[in-house]
Parts: structure tokens; C-alpha cells; sequence
């Protein structure tokens, strides 16, 4: 197996990476690999998009059509791309900043209209890239470059943003629970319709040093120790200062090809 | 007492925004601008200003909040880079058409693809056209007086018009130099409290944005042209008063050992430093080379030019950016237009270089020159390109 997923990798001339020491978005990657893989999926079969971020570099390193776009600009270039090949797996990988600021608009149109997408969003709490900033999941009171004794905004809770916009399937993990986040993600591409996968990810050289959270390792056993399952949660507050993981919204609604594709068999029956 | 430290260019941009007493900050982070509104951020939380200070959610959001904040009358500045800039193009327009005295510092940055986050001019020439005042720093120093500078030029009442202040990404931004800092004492003496013309106010209503027919259209923009052409002797006055109180002096066109120079280089920001040492060098072998630095490009100062190539029989344009399509760099453009049913005999050479952050060398600026007093020109010339 493992060498299957090396061959899925452009090791000859993408390696090492560019990630900082402890960084979450390798164990994200290696997740979504896994579950491409076992899904039975071959790399000609899918399509990796991103935009620009920590996060929108993972395509480059992975052996497939893939496409780094602008920042914020992932979700309408998938689109894009999927109607132009509808039979083509389509996954986007972003940040948080990337998806839910900058492409806000784009990721409530696209659960809205419910094309067939895969979106995993990485959400490590800040833009990472330019140097750890604030972004709209930083949580409230925590510290940021551009919020030095804490951010006042409110944060988005990116899974229920996705919910309340229409998308048909929606489901969280952490890059502590790889093999777990490697079943979303399977589940998501099956899902016919848009799909959101948030992954909690630690950046330890950012928003992890700025709010003393330390490394990698003590950040990964936060995640580990603060984690409940969907299940678990019998009221409310059982959720509350946890991360709620597992599938959290699945339901089924016509996705936006399908219909299109209805539609004009109506009028061409005309 | 103003004091000389040692302290990063994006960082001596903070502290003049600070200097300024702005009253709101806007902005989305973008390499290379970031050091820039991080330090702002903190001085605003840590109260040595008192402003208001907003991560957008985009960069088309942290201009529209500019433009909002400006109109209710609160000195505003933003800063950004290339793609950022390019998002807010659509509102660049608007700020100047509203006559709205915004600063923006804009850190240089090559326009994707293919994606880069090096200098180079090709972000900027895209807002040319807009209206807004444009001024190129070449060192730490001058971005900070610019900065300064900004805010006087564009809340004068006969100007009233958006100011962008070039700093090259990272060959500026991001480097230390020896800046001497104003005290607020000093500065005083130069910044004058914002009195905004027509602000938001509920007991004299009115409104912005208002819609022209065709019968309008051409006036509005007639008065948007007077006033970044008469905005020059504004700018000029700014600059003999910031000599007069702090002994730096600023021209629309900076020259440099030009008195007898046959040949001369003609620069925008940072490369003019390193031309400067390519002149100084020539100059001791016999060379007669001078150059010319670019300071003020919107409003283009067409006589300047003109007289500063008088004695000139070549000039040689080195641009960092690029009219893919059309006959080579806007500088080039604009330098050719300037001679044109003017003068037909200065062998005008435009050289494309440096970018996306391709390294300018002294010793580029001598392989130019003695390349221009060998050939004829051609159109345009892109070099240190492999092929």
C-alpha cells in the first residue's frame, strides 16, 4: 500500500516539500491519497484544485491533473473543470482563509447549487503563508499577527456555514484521526452532490507559537483529548469546547448536472 | 528630536501611518505587504494609535471599507501587492472618481501567472489609468517621507484625489536600512488635521456614487483629469515645505550627474540605487552617462522629461513590467509620446528587466549603456532572458 501511494506522488522532482516541520496539511494529504486509492480511484480518474494558501500547495505534489489557481478562486475553477468533464472526481483542497474569506461567496454558491465536488478544507486557524494573520476561523479572544492581543471577530464554524448554505454532506476530523478522516473523505467523493470535509489542523510554527499551544506533538494530543465523536454528543453542551468530529449533515438533493442535464431534455422534448 | 535607526522599510511605513494619525486601516494579507498593516495592528492594540484596524475578508472588501471611511470623513490608509491590487481595480476607479484622499502603499509585486511573489512593476501599470496619484520610493527613507507626504497631498482641497506609494517587494519592504523618523513634535509642523470637503453628515445630507447619464459622464471625468493635472504644483509645494522643514528634497524627476551626459538611464524605484552606482562607476571611466529616476508617475510630468533629456541624444527606459502585445513597457509608451511632434532626434531605447524579481545587477546598467551607444534602437527589448 505504501508504496502505492508513493507512486501517486511526484517524488522524483517535488520533494521535500514545503511545509514547515509539524505542519497538519502532510497528514490531511496523506489521507486523501489513502482514500482516493482505496476508493478505487486511479489519478487519471480525479482532479485536485486548489487556490493559494499553505494548503493550495498540496496538488503540486501529487501526481495527477491538478490546478493551483488564484486565492480564493478554487471552488469556481472546479466548477468549471467539472462541468467541462462531469465524469472526473473532482476535489478541492483550501485553507481557511482561502475558502471561507476570500472565496466565501464562491463556497455558499457552490453548496447552494450542489454540484458534485469533494471540498477539504484544512483549517489550521490563520493564514499560514503570509505569516500567520487572522482569518475568519481564528476563534475569538485567540492571538493572531494581525490581532496581537487577541482576535475580537466571531468565528465561522465552517460545517455549519456549509449546512446552512445546502450542502448534502458535511463531516469534520483532525490530523489526529487520520485513519478516521481518511473514511470521510471516502464518503464524500461517493456522495453525489457537494461534499465538506473539514480537517482541524495544528500549525505549530504560526497560530500554534502565537498562542502557546506548543508543538506539533502537544498540539496533535489537544486534538486528541478535545475530540468527541457525532455520537457522543447527547445535548447541546456536551459540544461545547470540543471538537465535534465525524459525519455531521448527510442528505440527499438533486445535484446541479443531473438537473441541468433534465432540464434541457424537457425543452429539447418540446 | 527625530532619531536615525535602523529598522525595517515596512516597519518605518507603519510608523509613518502612526505619525499621520490615521484614523482607519483596512487590509488583506498579501506577501510582500504584510509586515506592514502586522505593525499596525499592534501599535492600534497596544493604543500608540488610535485608529480603527479591519482584516478584510478580501482585498475588494479592504478597499470598499476605505472608500466607506473616507466618505464619513476619517483619514484612511490601506497597503497591498499584486494580486490584491488587481482585485481591487474595480474600486480604484470609484476612489478616485469620489475624489476620496485615501493612501495606499502598494509593495511591488510581479502580477500571476506564472505565480510569483517577487518585485517587479507589473501590478501597478495595471491601475495607471485610474486616476490615482502614483509616487515610486526608491530607499526606506523615501517611502517613509512619501508616506508622510500622502496624506498632505491628497487631503489638500484642490487636489482631493487617492495617493499610491510604490515600495519594490522585498528589495524594499523587506530590508533594513538607516531611516530617520520624525517626531511628532517635528511632524507636526508638516501635517495639517484632515478637513474632509464633503463628508457623510446627517444634518447635510449626501450622496456619493450617483449615476451619469451620457450627458455627464465626460464632465465628471474631465474634473477627475484637471485635478490630478494641477495636483503637480500641490505636490511640488508639499515637497519644498517638507525640504524646507526636514532638509530631503523631492523633484518629479529625480536627476543624477546628468549636466553633460549624452547617454541616460531612465528608472522607477529601487533599481535606481543600484543605476546610481553603475553611473558613479561609468563616470569614472569616461563615460558620459547620467539618470534620470522617475519619482511622480501619475500625473505623468511630461515637461520635466522633456527638459531633463534636453542636452541628451539617447535615452535608455529600464522598466520592471511589461504591455504583453503592445510595443514593450508603458513607461516606454509614455517617455515615446512625451518626444513625439516634439523632438525626433533623442534614439529612445526601452528595456524591459528585472522581472518577477529577476535580479538588476550594477553591471546590467553598463552592458545597456554601451549597447545604446552602439546600436539604433529597437521597438522594445526584454533582456537577461534565456532563450
Amino acid at each position: 500500500m505504501n508504496q502505492e501511494i508513493l507512486d501517486r506522488l511526484r517524488m522524483d522532482d517535488r520533494f521535500p516539500h514545503i511545509l514547515c516541520p509539524g505542519c497538519g496539511i502532510g497528514s490531511a494529504m496523506n489521507a486523501m491519497i489513502r482514500a482516493i486509492a482505496e476508493s478505487g480511484l486511479t489519478n487519471d480518474d480525479i482532479c485536485i484544485i486548489s487556490g493559494i494558501g499553505c494548503s493550495s500547495r498540496v496538488p503540486g505534489y501529487i501526481d495527477a491533473d491538478t490546478f493551483h489557481t488564484l486565492h480564493g478562486r478554487a471552488i469556481p475553477s472546479a466548477t468549471g473543470v467539472k462541468l467541462a468533464h462531469p465524469d472526473k472526481e473532482m476535489i478541492i483542497i483550501a485553507g481557511d482563509g482561502d475558502l471561507l474569506a476570500i472565496g466565501g461567496n464562491h463556497f455558499i454558491h457552490a453548496a447552494r447549487r450542489n454540484l458534485d465536488m469533494t471540498v477539504i478544507l484544512i483549517n489550521n486557524h490563520n493564514y499560514g503563508m503570509t505569516g500567520g494573520q487572522y482569518s475568519p476561523t481564528t476563534p475569538q479572544g485567540k492571538r493572531a499577527k494581525t490581532a496581537p492581543y487577541g482576535c475580537v471577530e466571531r468565528a465561522f464554524d465552517a460545517c455549519e456555514m456549509g449546512i446552512g448554505s445546502g450542502a448534502v454532506f458535511v463531516a469534520r476530523s483532525t490530523t489526529y484521526h487520520t485513519p478516521h478522516l481518511k473514511g470521510l473523505i471516502k464518503q464524500a467523493m461517493k456522495k453525489n452532490g457537494f461534499a465538506l470535509v473539514e480537517v482541524i489542523s495544528q500549525c505549530p510554527t504560526l497560530y500554534g507559537r502565537l498562542n502557546r499551544m506548543g508543538d506539533a506533538v502537544k498540539m496533535l494530543e489537544y486534538f486528541k483529548e478535545n475530540s468527541i465523536t457525532v455520537s457522543q454528543v447527547k445535548e447541546p453542551k456536551d459540544a461545547e469546547g470540543k471538537i465535534v468530529i465525524g459525519v455531521l449533515h448527510d442528505i440527499e438533493a438533486p445535484e446541479y448536472y443531473e438537473s441541468y442535464r433534465k432540464v434541457c431534455e424537457h425543452a429539447q422534448r418540446r | 528630536m527625530s532619531k536615525r535607526v535602523g529598522l525595517e522599510i515596512s516597519l518605518a511605513i507603519a510608523e509613518a501611518v502612526k505619525l499621520a494619525d490615521t484614523d482607519m486601516i483596512a487590509a488583506y494579507p498579501i506577501t510582500p505587504q504584510t509586515h506592514i498593516v502586522e505593525r499596525l495592528a499592534e501599535m492600534v492594540a497596544e493604543g500608540e494609535l488610535k485608529a480603527a484596524y479591519i482584516n478584510a475578508e478580501s482585498e475588494h472588501s479592504a478597499i470598499s471599507l476605505c472608500v466607506g471611511s473616507s466618505i464619513a470623513g476619517a483619514r484612511t490608509f490601506t497597503a497591498t501587492s499584486a494580486q490584491g491590487l488587481a482585485l481591487m481595480h474595480e474600486i480604484m476607479y470609484i476612489t478616485a472618481a469620489l475624489r476620496l484622499p485615501i493612501v495606499m502603499v502598494v509593495v511591488n509585486r510581479a502580477m500571476s501567472g506564472p505565480l510569483s511573489i517577487w518585485g517587479d512593476h507589473s501590478d501597478v501599470m495595471g491601475e495607471r489609468d485610474t486616476g490615482w496619484i502614483q509616487l515610486f520610493a526608491q530607499n526606506g527613507q523615501e517611502a517613509f517621507d512619501m508616506t508622510l507626504q500622502a496624506f498632505r497631498i491628497a487631503e489638500d482641497h484642490r487636489v482631493l484625489l487617492p495617493v499610491i506609494v510604490n515600495i519594490d517587494g522585498f528589495t524594499l519592504s523587506h530590508v533594513i536600512e538607516p531611516i530617520e523618523i520624525l517626531d511628532q513634535t517635528e511632524l507636526n509642523k508638516f501635517m495639517r488635521t484632515f478637513k474632509p470637503k464633503y463628508p457623510l453628515d446627517p444634518r447635510r445630507p449626501l450622496t456619493f456614487g450617483a449615476f451619469a447619464i451620457p450627458e455627464y459622464y465626460m464632465e465628471a471625468k474631465k474634473q477627475v483629469e484637471q485635478a490630478i493635472f494641477s495636483s503637480k504644483a500641490v505636490i511640488e509645494e508639499v515637497w519644498q515645505e517638507f525640504d524646507k522643514l526636514y532638509g530631503r528634497h523631492y523633484t518629479p524627476i529625480e536627476s543624477y550627474k546628468t549636466e553633460d551626459a549624452k547617454i541616460l538611464l531612465l528608472t522607477l524605484g529601487g533599481i535606481g540605487e543600484t543605476a546610481q552606482t553603475a553611473v558613479d562607476e561609468m563616470r569614472e571611466q569616461g563615460i558620459k552617462v547620467g539618470l534620470l529616476k522617475l519619482v511622480m508617475y501619475r500625473p505623468f510630468p511630461i515637461q520635466e522629461l522633456r527638459d531633463a533629456c534636453k542636452a541628451a541624444q539617447t535615452l535608455v527606459i529600464c522598466e520592471r513590467a511589461m504591455s504583453i502585445g503592445g510595443q514593450g513597457g508603458p513607461i516606454g509608451f509614455e517617455v515615446r509620446s512625451a518626444f513625439y511632434n516634439h523632438r525626433t532626434d533623442l534614439q529612445i531605447h526601452d528595456i524591459i528587466l528585472g522581472l518577477g524579481g529577476r535580479d538588476v545587477k550594477v553591471d546590467d546598467f553598463k552592458v545597456l549603456v554601451k549597447h545604446a551607444s552602439e546600436k539604433k534602437p529597437k521597438e522594445y527589448e526584454l533582456i537577461g532572458v534565456r532563450e
